[in-house]
């Protein structure tokens, strides 16, 4: 009885959490004129033909892309070097430290979005010049990626075996070379989840990029100007790409892992 | 690893101070000057003008709050209680649509929740009343529920599974029935689960503007709204739009200093961020 | 006058398809300290969990005082346990921990006061009784879970390792504590260990196991003096273990000599197992009338010297406060006491002698002598 209402419960739950974005991907082949998006007429690609003929959206995608890349590249190197830098530090300069880190993650987007649009405007009454654009969305979302980065390293540090660096010292290794041979490839794990998140939330990000981007279109800001048009269901279109390649991403990512799994237990026998 | 990998994180330092710490001070400084630069109390004594916002931005976040936590609990406790390997499955299903843009996510409720849209569509086929659903406060709850109700459900799922098994069979042994077990020990010990998800909601749950905009219409403007039509809307003044953020920065750091009453051993900052 | 509280009759439990135990049968008297001794493994913490009920049996039944309760569910059993890591609730202090039972059963606040009072002082810990279960030591939370589950008041406990965690004096400190406090209440308690010296020192009878099958059932001086088998007579401390020849009662021949015995019954010319502890053995001087052998290694162990003698090939252990030199040659006294006699059986052969203590190293010395000769341990040239 029980486990009838927990699968009851579960099948409820998931429907509220997918329906939506099953009703986008289902209207995104609706063969329409009129653009409705609440009556079906037929199945059709076309909507996907004019997404990817649609200049607009592709350079909104090649700016996002860059971004994210950039960001997640940049946070991921700052973020794991202040990693090791907070792991060593005594009690009180780590508190403040992690005080700083989790700021903006315990702060709302908006003001963080608003803070940062206030400095770039603020740096041009100085400098003059562009304000906001591509490199002020970088430098946003390096700053809010940058916390998430650290909380992934940061664990793997403190689980890793301090005696491991002292170890490779011992056997000959000077400090430099050691972090580099022994323990980068122990927090590695950490490393990457953390680049991973921060490609991600880049990449998804809307309220910081809106303040921040001045005339520069990123994915969800043009996103974002598609729904306030009411436009076509070239939007249901792009949101069955997006999933598809969410999808396509978490199926590889498991079945390595799945793989990497089953070869640790094969190893084990 | 001593003295000069304390030096890696000077460049993490100075990034911080410039991109964090300057523009909040900005903000300040903002805040309580004018157009022309001259120190002001202006602007704060005008945000008691939308208090009326402010209010029905805290009430429909802790509506989608406390929602969100009455549905999760559930769904976090049946995870946690499916063999290991169900698991991870379940908890990549619940954080899948969250990597589906959070607009078109938005969108997609619009679609359904119009009065000509799907959900009606199917009502009156059932020959039911139409109901109106969309641009009212309930639309704005759904949206925020539906947002961001995986974050309740992730740190919520990540406590339970770590209590103890020898625990729950101590109680058992002690002779407490299932029901009991439940709310003797279950529930007490997933309090700090339960903190870090009611912060993850509420916090973006209070301070959207797009849920608002969206499914809200005109008629239910939140904080959010009000800033951005401070920076980047028609009613351009950033010295009111910085007043805003810092009364509802201010909102938001007592409410988490009222909730870490809750959690005394600081349990819930590990817990929580299990993204 | 047997009075048993808990019988176990044909048991059969598996995990994950292996047979943990099968046909498994145990009777438990009223008021006894039992322990279940046997190395890691061997399935004496599934018997316990059987009695507690948080494992249901694929076959076989559980009767507590004669009703049988093996469809019955943990909280409604009468017996308590004590977790090997305490299982205390962190969300609640002392006080609380130790009431958890009583509240359930809706005794008085009144009630619980004074109960929870009296068990903090029987394990100690009276005025302890608002600290936070994480400030408490391993020793303390061990104790607090003591008091937790006596003060249910049930009629039997289980205690699956309690005292593992502790370091060495804690240890003999709470072996007592609890001998004291199961004579004082009288309550039967079933106590699961590997430690065999715990198990000598506390119990009133041993149950040492391994595979799931019980070996030998005994008071601690049977099972010490007359081990049944090699298994038993290995794992309770140190014995020298040969192959003998019993000619015909009370007369034994191994180690190239006849030797007067205490034991009968084991018909003519019967090989069997001997047992000889070493602490029975006398160093005497090397001659035709005794077994002789070279000393080949001597350890102080303080108390005593540890010496190993190579008697025709087979290493032996006395323990003794006599020095000898290694390379010395030594006669090996004993009297027909000393020799305990047990028939064979499928441990017979498998423990060796003293050129190694454990199993493991044995082994692999055993595989290193196989790849020295058959070449594989030479360094590869192509390798350096």
């Amino acid at each position: 009885m029980k486990k009838a209402a927990a699968r009851l419960y579960t099948f409820l739950m998931f429907l509220f959490l997918y329906a939506p974005i099953l009703v986008l991907i289902v209207f995104s082949f609706n063969d329409t004129e009129t653009a409705s998006r609440t009556v079906w007429s037929g199945f059709s690609l076309k909507w996907y033909q004019k997404l990817f003929e649609d200049r607009l959206i592709l350079e909104a995608l090649r700016n996002t892309l860059i971004i994210a890349v950039a960001a997640a590249a940049a946070s991921t190197v700052l973020g794991t070097m202040a990693a090791i830098g907070i792991n060593s530090m005594k009690r009180l300069p780590k508190r403040v430290m992690m005080n700083i880190t989790n700021f903006p993650m315990v702060n709302p987007e908006i003001v963080t979005g608003v803070s940062m649009m206030l400095l770039f405007v603020f740096a041009v009454g100085l400098f003059g010049g562009r304000s906001l654009g591509m490199a002020s969305i970088t430098a946003a979302h390096i700053t809010f990626c940058l916390p998430y980065v650290i909380l992934q390293v940061l664990p793997k540090l403190r689980q890793m075996d301090e005696s491991l660096f002292e170890a490779a010292q011992d056997l000959g290794c000077p400090p430099a070379k050691a972090f580099f041979k022994v323990v980068l490839p122990e927090i590695m794990p950490g490393v990457v989840t953390g680049m991973i998140m921060a490609f991600t939330l880049s990449i998804d990000d809307f309220v910081i990029s809106y303040f921040t981007s001045g005339t520069t279109q990123t994915l969800p800001i043009y996103i974002y100007s598609m729904t306030r048009k009411r436009v076509s269901p070239e939007i249901n279109a792009l949101s069955t790409v997006l999933f598809a390649a969410v999808m396509a991403l978490l199926i590889v990512v498991n079945v390595r892992t799945a793989k990497a799994r089953g070869q640790a237990k094969e190893e084990r026998r | 690893m001593k003295t000069n990998s304390k030096l890696l994180s000077a460049p993490y330092t100075v990034w911080m101070t410039l991109f964090i710490i300057l523009p909040m001070l900005l903000v300040a400084w903002f805040a309580f000057t004018d157009r022309s630069g001259a120190f002001t109390l202006d602007n704060i004594l005008s945000v008691g003008q939308y208090s009326n916002v402010f209010l029905r931005s805290i009430w429909l976040g802790a509506v989608a709050t406390a929602v969100s936590l009455i549905l999760g609990y559930p769904m976090a406790y049946i995870i946690a209680k499916l063999p290991a390997k169900r698991q991870s499955v379940m908890v990549m299903l619940v954080m899948l649509p969250m990597w589906m843009n959070f607009l078109l996510r938005t969108y997609a409720w619009m679609t359904l929740l119009e009065d000509n849209g799907l959900i009606n569509a199917a009502l009156a086929a059932l020959g039911l009343p139409r109901a109106h659903m969309i641009n009212t406060a309930g639309a704005v709850v759904l949206g925020m529920v539906y947002n961001y109700i995986p974050y309740m459900i992730l740190p919520l799922y990540s406590v339970l599974t770590k209590i103890d098994p020898s625990v729950i069979e101590a109680a058992q042994d002690l002779g407490a029935n299932d029901k009991k077990v439940f709310l003797k020990v279950v529930v007490p010990m997933s309090m700090p689960g339960v903190i870090s998800g009611i912060t993850m909601v509420f916090v973006p749950a209070v301070s959207t503007f797009i849920i608002s905009k969206m499914l809200g219409g005109g008629g239910n403007l939140l904080i959010g709204d009000l800033i951005d039509m401070q920076f980047l809307g028609s009613a351009y003044n950033p010295n009111l739009g910085s007043a805003i953020s810092l009364v509802l920065m201010v909102i938001i750091l007592i409410c988490m200093g009222i909730m870490n009453q809750f959690d005394e051993d600081g349990s819930s900052q590990e817990g929580g961020l299990m993204l | 006058m047997n009075n048993t509280i808990i019988s176990l009759k044909d048991i059969a439990v598996s995990y994950d398809g292996e047979p943990v135990l099968s046909g498994f049968n145990l009777e438990i008297r009223d008021g006894e300290f039992i322990t279940l001794l046997g190395p890691s493994g061997c399935g004496k913490t599934t018997v316990l969990r059987t009695i507690g009920g948080f494992i249901k049996p694929d076959a076989g039944e559980v009767f507590f005082s004669g009703k049988n309760i093996t469809a019955l569910p943990p909280h409604k059993r009468e017996v308590n346990t004590i977790f090997q890591k305490y299982a205390l609730f962190p969300h609640l202090n002392v006080y609380d921990n130790i009431a958890f039972g009583m509240r359930l059963k809706g005794k008085s606040e009144r009630q619980v006061k004074e109960t929870v009072h009296e068990m903090l002082g029987m394990v100690n810990l009276s005025g302890y009784a608002h600290r936070g279960v994480s400030q408490l030591s391993g020793g303390q939370q061990q104790r607090v879970a003591m008091a937790r589950a006596l003060a249910n008041e049930p009629k039997v406990l289980l205690l699956d390792e309690p005292l593992s965690a502790l370091d060495l004096k804690l240890r003999k400190d709470m072996q007592v504590e609890l001998k004291k406090i199961q004579q004082q209440t009288g309550i039967t308690f079933v106590f699961v260990t590997h430690d065999q010296e715990e198990a000598l020192s506390m119990s009133d009878r041993v149950v040492v196991m391994d595979g799931g099958v019980i070996q030998q059932t005994g008071s601690p001086t049977d099972i010490y003096n007359e081990p049944e088998n090699a298994f038993v007579a290995d794992f309770i401390g140190e014995s020298n273990i040969l192959d003998g020849l019993m000619l015909e009662d009370y007369s034994v021949k191994f180690a190239g000599h006849k030797f007067q015995c205490l034991d009968k019954g084991f018909g003519t010319n019967t090989p069997v197992d001997v047992v000889i502890r070493p602490e029975d053995i006398d160093v005497v001087q090397a001659d035709s009338t005794h077994i002789t052998g070279e000393v080949t290694g001597v350890t102080f162990k303080g108390v005593h010297y540890e010496i190993i003698v190579d008697v025709a090939g087979f290493k032996w252990m006395i323990q003794s406060t006599d020095y000898r030199a290694v390379g010395d040659r030594i006669g090996l006294s004993l009297t027909p006491d000393d020799i305990h006699v047990m028939s064979k059986s499928a441990y017979s052969g498998r423990f060796g002698d003293y050129s190694t203590f454990s199993d493991e190293m044995e082994e692999d010395m055993a595989a290193t002598e196989e790849a020295i000769e058959s070449g594989e341990g030479q360094a590869d040239e192509n390798q350096l």
